[in-house]
């Protein structure tokens, strides 16, 4: 008799459980359709604006004509001279590797200043010196260096990505919990222990804020640099563009560039879901 | 090296924070395995004490000695409970018990030993691979007793470890600590501003003055255990000790 009631009970609970994830998965549903409704009406409004001259044809084009020329640029060289996927490989080398650069020499730089006190004020005055110039104002001195090769466009890229990544660290580092670093060194754990059990994983929450900033920031100085001196990629696509009177070509470019950018902040938001997911569950 | 029978022996401790004097020369020993309780007027120094016991602060004067050395955390195995939640929030239940011996590079089937021992102990089987922010708070600093006594400490401290609870859930807490005392015979120092908590656990109590703190006086309770909070010898420890303390 007890064991009726109990599986009774079990299943009544299982039932509750399906019907509230249930109504759960119709909620999420409903927001996505949200977001799908409103991209289609913004590409609708658009259209409309330009095929009633609200907008000329001449400095707007819709987006269906878009559309068709990303097919068509998947293997057509014309205008600008490369295709659409050399184009996009081109820009995302440059933008990768002074991204990536940033990552690896900004956050650990970040991590030691913001944990040693005597690193810090060795870095400090550097670093504040250098942080405030525009990353495009390198562009000139680059050029001369480096030349206007993948080279010269990473260091520009790489000085706009690598200051969040640095700020960001010593930031997240700096405001690690005394009670917890106690905890370690009442244990018997030595400073550079600390640091790394401690000290980093704490930080983790701010260094993803700060690498999101470097990539929205990589992305857009590398437009520019593009803009000054290349033969091809997704900068120099839309300058072409320019040069060429063709809005459609500049809408594309700018339109790869931003789904490009979702797809990795998509990608950025998996890590940090692997290394941070502990907070949502 | 100074030869002695006790393990843990505090020698005319003192601290000024610049001119204002914190302690004044504390002195009192402790044996292996005894269960002591001090307790003190609020703002009488407790945290600044125990800071300079487990070497967050150095002292002014005076010096802690672990079986007659000068306490070292990297040498003694001193664990601290902290009054504030200090879990480790990124880390599992499990891993929160394995951090301390981990630091202390002790060998892995040893870890695995005492962490077993110790999540039977405290009946957290199911919570193994939760994280602390899932767990309620009483939960949470359950895991944090059971990491101090994992440790096997020459020197557990505590401080205030159950300030926050409900009276309910506070005796069943302090039992549990005194089944864990018992079990694994580790030296405990429980600081403590709860009178009838500190003669509920306690095999001796230190009452502290106000600042300049120093020791006031010695209470031995010698009552059977589990311990009657209604039992007359009970109640008149107790209130010695309130008279002793006094400080509203």
């Amino acid at each position: 008799m007890g064991d009726i009631q109990e599986s009774a009970d079990r299943l009544g609970n299982a039932e509750r459980v399906a019907l509230d994830q249930g109504r759960k998965k119709k909620t999420t549903y409903f927001y996505m359709m949200l977001s799908i409704t409103g991209l289609l009406a913004f590409l609708v409004l658009w259209q409309f604006a330009v095929m009633t001259n609200l907008v000329s044809s001449r400095f707007l084009s819709t987006p269906l004509e878009v559309i068709n020329l990303f097919v068509v640029k998947l293997s057509d060289p014309f205008p600008d001279g490369e295709v659409l996927g050399i184009n996009i490989l081109s820009s995302l080398n440059v933008a990768l590797a002074g991204f990536g650069l940033a990552i690896v020499i900004g956050i650990p730089l970040g991590l030691f200043m913001g944990w040693y006190r005597g690193f810090d004020a060795f870095m400090r005055p550097i670093f504040e010196i250098v942080r405030p110039i525009p990353p495009v104002s390198w562009i000139p001195l680059t050029i001369v260096w480096l030349g206007i090769g993948l080279q010269a466009k990473a260091f520009i890229v790489f000085f706009s990505a690598f200051v969040p990544c640095l700020i960001n660290a010593y930031t997240g580092i700096r405001q690690t919990s005394q009670v917890l670093i106690n905890v370690a060194k009442t244990c018997g754990a030595s400073n550079f222990t600390i640091f790394y059990r401690i000290g980093i994983p704490s930080s983790f929450t701010m260094v993803f804020a700060g690498v999101r900033v470097a990539l929205g920031n990589s992305w857009a100085t590398l437009v520019a640099a593009e803009m000054l001196a290349a033969s091809s990629g997704l900068g120099y696509m839309i300058l072409m563009g320019r040069q060429f009177a063709r809005p459609d070509i500049i809408i594309l470019g700018i339109v790869v560039i931003g789904s490009i950018g979702v797809i990795f902040t998509f990608l950025l938001g998996r890590l940090e879901n692997r290394l941070l997911g502990w907070k949502r569950l | 090296m100074k030869e002695t029978k006790y393990k843990v022996e505090v020698d005319s401790l003192t601290k000024y924070f610049g001119s204002l004097h914190v302690l004044d020369n504390i002195s009192f020993q402790v044996r292996n395995g005894e269960f002591i309780c001090v307790v003190g007027p609020t703002g009488c120094g407790k945290t600044t004490f125990l800071n300079l016991l487990t070497r967050i602060y150095q002292p002014t004067r005076g010096d802690l000695y672990i079986d007659g050395q000068s306490a070292n955390p990297k040498k003694h195995n001193i664990a601290f409970v902290f009054q504030e939640p200090s879990s480790i929030p990124w880390m599992t239940v499990e891993k929160n018990l394995r951090f301390g011996m981990e630091i202390k590079k002790l060998p892995k089937a040893e870890i695995d030993g005492r962490v077993e021992r110790i999540i039977k102990l405290l009946g957290l089987q199911d919570f193994r691979d939760s994280y602390p922010h899932q767990l309620s708070v009483s939960s949470e600093q359950r895991i944090i007793i059971g990491r101090a006594f994992a440790m096997n400490p020459d020197l557990l401290l505590m401080d205030e470890p159950y300030g926050q609870m409900d009276v309910k859930l506070r005796f069943y807490l302090e039992d549990e600590v005194i089944r864990l005392w018992q079990e694994l015979g580790s030296t405990v120092v429980f600081i403590t501003h709860n009178i009838e908590e500190a003669v509920y656990l306690a095999q001796r109590i230190l009452i502290m003055s106000n600042k300049p703190t120093t020791i006031k006086e010695e209470v031995s309770v010698d009552l059977p255990r589990p311990r009657d909070v209604a039992d007359p010898r009970f109640i008149e420890i107790r209130k010695h000790v309130t008279d002793q303390i006094k400080w509203w």
